[in-house]
């Protein structure tokens, strides 16, 4: 028990499609669960990450939270990984950096379709965005990328069991690819 | 019931005095929800409400892009339900290449629900199993370390496990029909890419049987749960709302196309059969300045009385039977224990979810009986139009995408109204409610935590395409003076501890 690994998985600005690929796993999760542990992950209630073997992280950067989230899991992560296009190069939710942010509200909280009482939302609760979506490298060292639209569970699968059993973790290639 | 709590009222009470009470996700960026209180010197609450902090600028920046990008990309908003999105988003573009639903292909529109059926089922499983069984095995003040799906799986292995295939197995209708499990392509304007081959269809049928037996033990399950403790169920975090979602022509349940019905609270039809195209003249949005997610509302009835909630419990409320017998066994049981015409307990939403995750597996198997899967004819194509509407019911809802197009075939407007948002209104009267009934004039305490998680949980809340949905939302309550300065601070640790951080 003592000497498992211990992995966290975090959700920043991605749709969540790869952590449902990592859970694509079905019952390989029972094989990892012997070998594994989880921390701060969505799959248990852990708040904050501890000190970690693996970090698993998906999706962008898009609010002043995602970089406090990032570099919690850099400074408590041996390993820290960018699975998926989202926190590779930002991916879908940065289409909307050649965009003003203003223009974005405008469009949703004004101009829209069967939009009543417009205003933007501005309530001190609401956290403030960043103007454009960034890629998790840009703010923390990443030592392995894990390409893929959600990478398959496959190459979570291929990834993990290299890392667990000491081997340096390269995909083959049928394994990478980027949709 | 409770709206008076949205905003303290200025008269009672200066709201300089009040104390605020925060639920925030510590981990807020999965959070991407909050909920606030206020209380007065009693601690009586006199505001509650639940903020969505999430801004995507989606109907923004599609613009530009060409129609036929939409069901690749809008999928990319919920890695959850993908395949709802895919598919809302194609019968918009059906239209632009004038197709209606009427004159989509026979094969076409079966390998559609087909994949749809695939989803919702997966989508329900993964709720019921990796996020509800923990909380329902171990009780909902169990230790937070074992509130997850591998614990269920140490623990009650056998069910833990035929939660684990029920998901597979929807997702592996999904990667049959549309390539990949996540993000796959299926649909294009005017039908589909690809037929099911004979191995394929064989591939599935091979265990569609055990699917349907083990989802029917699933909604026996929950009824034995929801029954044998009546009372909290039925009244916890419940509320009485009108309810909107699609339904077939003869009334049956639906999750592909059919009309809008709305019901009100009594069970009485608000409006029925109601061509979705014309969504725009009786569902409007309001903007609120605390939320990033509006509120819709049926206009017909203004924003005070028209909101309206929807999913599984709407749906199964709405129709008038389920065309799949066990599903309807299911569905006539569900709707009798009540004995009102509405089942308002939002508690219920478990149950209702899993009476359609039946009726899926049910309706899996009548398609892939179904020749027409394997049918070359699978694409149409008509006058082009500029102007695009589909609608769909999510497994959290009744799912709008709304696009226009040039005469390029460029994107100049998008709106979507998402499942959740429907339900924003009320998730927050259920917060409300619990603030209201369950809280109010008590002390902060640990259950005041749970009760609150729990109301909002029974939604399956997307909240950032549902980062909520698995595992139990980890939370830290604040208690501020009036100035805003710290008096309190309530931390539930990875060990399920609870613990006064002052
Ligand atoms: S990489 Fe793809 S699947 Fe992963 S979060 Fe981004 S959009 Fe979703």
């Amino acid at each position: 028990m003592a000497n498992k690994i211990r992995v966290a998985t975090t959700s920043l600005a991605g749709c969540f499609g790869c952590h449902m690929s990592f859970l694509d796993l079905d019952e390989r999760l029972l094989a990892l669960a012997e070998v594994a542990e989880f921390d701060r992950s969505p799959i248990t209630d852990i708040e904050h990450c501890g000190p970690c073997d693996i970090g698993l992280i998906e999706g962008g950067v898009c609010n002043s939270e995602n970089v406090h989230v990032l570099r919690e899991f850099r400074k408590n992560c041996k390993i820290l990984v960018a699975v998926g296009a989202c926190a590779i190069n930002g991916g879908l939710p940065a289409l909307r950096n050649p965009i003003s942010l203003e223009d974005c509200l405008l469009e949703a909280y004004r101009d829209g379709i069967g939009v009543e009482n417009a205003q933007i939302p501005s309530d001190p609760e609401l956290p403030l965005l960043l103007d454009k979506v960034h890629p998790i490298h840009e703010v923390v060292k990443i030592d392995y990328f894990l390409p893929g639209c959600p990478p398959s569970a496959d190459v979570f699968w291929a990834f993990l069991t290299a890392l667990l059993e000491g081997r340096d973790p390269t995909l083959p290639y049928e394994l990478v690819h980027y949709d | 019931m409770y709206e008076h709590l949205e905003t303290a009222d200025p008269n009672l009470t200066s709201v300089a005095n009040l104390k605020r009470v925060v639920v925030d996700p510590v981990s807020r960026v999965e959070g991407h929800g909050k909920v606030t209180l206020l209380l007065d010197e009693n601690n009586k609450v006199q505001q509650a409400r639940l903020h969505i902090v999430e801004f995507r600028g989606f109907e923004k920046f599609i613009q530009g892009r060409p129609y036929w990008e939409l069901p690749v990309l809008v999928q990319r908003l919920c890695g959850i339900c993908p395949v709802s999105h895919h598919l809302a988003a194609a019968k918009a573009i059906d239209q632009l290449v004038g197709i209606d639903p009427a004159n989509l292909p026979p094969a076409a529109d079966k390998l559609r629900r087909l994949l749809h059926f695939g989803q919702v089922l997966q989508s329900h499983a993964l709720h019921f199993f990796h996020l509800s069984s923990p909380d329902l095995l171990f009780g909902f003040e169990s230790e937070i370390g074992k509130r997850n799906i591998i614990a269920v799986l140490g623990e009650y292995p056998e069910l833990g496990l035929q939660g684990v295939k029920l998901r597979k197995y929807g997702q592996e209708v999904i990667r049959m029909v549309s390539g990949k499990r996540v993000h796959g392509t299926g649909a294009i304007a005017g039908g589909m890419n690809k037929a099911l081959n004979k191995e394929e269809r064989d591939y599935l049928l091979q265990d569609i049987d055990q699917m349907i037996a083990w989802a029917d033990a699933s909604v026996a399950l929950i009824k034995k749960v929801h029954t044998s403790n009546l009372p909290f169920y039925d009244d916890f975090a419940t509320i009485r709302s009108n309810y909107l979602g699609l339904v077939k022509p003869n009334g049956a349940l639906e999750l592909y196309h059919g009309g809008i019905r709305a019901k009100n609270e009594r069970g009485e039809t608000l409006v029925d059969h109601f061509d979705y195209c014309h969504y725009n003249d009786i569902i409007h949005e309001e903007v609120r300045s605390w939320s990033y997610m509006k509120f819709p509302y049926l206009t017909s009835l203004g924003t005070a009385m028209g909101w309206y909630r929807v999913g599984p419990l709407a749906r199964v409320n709405n129709c008038d039977f389920i065309d799949t017998p066990l599903a309807e066994a299911a569905r006539a049981e569900f709707k009798a224990h009540g004995g009102e015409t509405m089942v308002h307990s939002t508690l219920a939403y478990h149950w209702a979810r899993l009476i359609e995750m039946l009726h899926c597996a049910e309706s899996i198997k009548t398609l892939l009986h179904d020749p027409d899967i394997m049918s070359a004819d699978l694409v149409a194509k008509g006058e082009k139009r500029y102007e695009g509407i589909g609608v769909i019911e999510a497994p959290r809802g009744t799912l709008f995408h709304h696009y226009q197009v040039d005469e390029n075939d460029i994107v100049t407007k998008a709106n979507l109204i998402v499942s959740t948002t429907s339900n924003n209104m009320g998730m927050n009267e259920s917060v409300r409610q619990v603030a209201a009934e369950y809280l109010s004039g008590q002390e902060l305490t640990e259950p005041l935590l749970n009760n609150l998680e729990v109301a909002i949980r029974a939604y399956d809340p997307c909240l950032s395409c549902a980062t909520h949905a698995v595992g139990k939302m980890p939370l830290q309550l604040e208690l501020l003076d009036a100035e805003g300065k710290l008096v309190d601070q309530l931390v539930r640790h990875s060990s399920g501890e609870f613990v006064h951080g002052i």
